[in-house]
């Protein structure tokens, strides 16, 4: 019988992404564009919070949206009826995006020489974790209604994001939602993640979020 | 849920070593692969199965080493393991801190490959 042989191998499997997506970063370094991944669950607001984005940042920035979803356009054209470039990504049954998929929407958005690009990630907690957009940030959102438990059951999503937005603050009074519990998860997943209470629909919050960004942004634009 | 793109890429980067080293079959992958990535070791194979058909890797078995969960301490420098289910609640067991960073638990790696 033939013999068996042994090959080092030594490869990281995500090498490829890994690559394509440190391009895009240094790539949008070099324009200051900045490139923030927004992910959290199906439902938990994600395209509200785009359009709060927009509503206040949009007087003094440009702004694009690169729109991720498997089967429908109905968040893009949302986000164009605010009145900014939005391009909408269909994954084709994928559920996360990757460095690639995000470089075809940079470069669909490329004439309009953008300060700030905000990438709407599929909705999952589970597979965007594992796959670099490129971006410079990675900004998650947990709603109220999703439980306190989530950082327990996805640890690898709170572990890499910059910062937390807890959106549906309006139904902390009618929910067993235990703020205390579930920043001391987090927290103990991510020391240095910042975490913003908010509600997209009454508007609460929402300035902390916009200055936290706005300042982002700033200090991109400014090459610190 | 991701497990078709990873199959994918590890396809690829097996069949291009293979390419180089003179090989005629690939009889296994040996694969390390953190706990802390949701990835099923049966699907991955299933989805193996399905993409190396015609391959030199077609047939070729997927042995999976998963790393465990390994936290530092940022108050004491302790390392402990944690487990996924409870990770959000691990306190260091040396001081009790619960403040601490992620030093293994990601890796996705492709270490050598048994051939003929």
């Amino acid at each position: 019988m033939e013999e068996v042989r042994l090959i080092e191998v030594k490869e990281e499997i995500l090498a490829d992404n890994n690559q394509v997506a440190a391009g895009v970063r240094d790539q949008l370094r070099n324009k200051k564009t900045l490139l923030v991944n927004l992910m959290s669950s199906p439902g938990s607001g994600k395209t509200s919070l785009i359009l709060r984005t927009v509503e206040g940042l949009k007087q003094g920035l440009k702004i694009g949206v690169i729109e991720a979803d498997i089967d429908s356009k109905v968040d893009a054209e949302k986000v164009a009826a605010s009145g900014i470039p939005a391009i909408q990504l269909r994954t084709g049954g994928f559920c996360h995006l990757d460095a690639t998929m995000v470089t075809q929407g940079i470069d669909a958005l490329a004439e309009n020489d953008l300060d700030l690009i905000i990438i709407e990630n599929v909705g999952n907690l589970v597979c965007p974790a594992e796959f670099d957009t490129g971006a410079h940030k990675n900004v998650m959102i947990l709603s109220v209604p999703e439980g306190d438990d989530k950082p327990l059951k996805y640890p690898l999503m709170f572990s890499i994001c910059n910062v937390l937005l807890i959106n549906k603050i309006d139904y902390l009074s009618l929910s067993d939602f235990d703020m205390a519990a579930l920043r001391k998860r987090v927290l103990a997943l991510n020391p240095g993640i910042k975490i913003i209470e908010v509600s997209c629909k009454t508007g609460a919050g929402i300035d902390n979020w916009i200055a936290w960004l706005g300042q982002e942004v700033e200090s991109f634009r400014s090459g610190q | 849920m991701h497990e078709l793109p990873i199959t994918e890429s590890i396809l690829n980067i097996v069949l291009k070593h293979a390419a180089k080293n003179n090989v005629r079959q690939v009889v296994a992958i040996h694969l390390r692969i953190g706990k802390l990535s949701d990835l099923e070791d049966e699907w991955i194979q299933h989805y193996f199965d399905y993409l190396s058909k015609g391959t030199m890797a077609q047939g070729a078995k997927l042995i999976i080493e998963r790393t465990p969960i390994i936290l530092q301490c940022n108050s004491c420098k302790n390392s402990y393991e944690a487990d996924m289910a409870t990770i959000g609640d691990a306190a260091c067991p040396a001081c009790g801190q619960t403040d601490s960073t992620l030093i293994s638990g990601r890796e996705y790696h492709i270490k050598d490959m048994e051939v003929q």
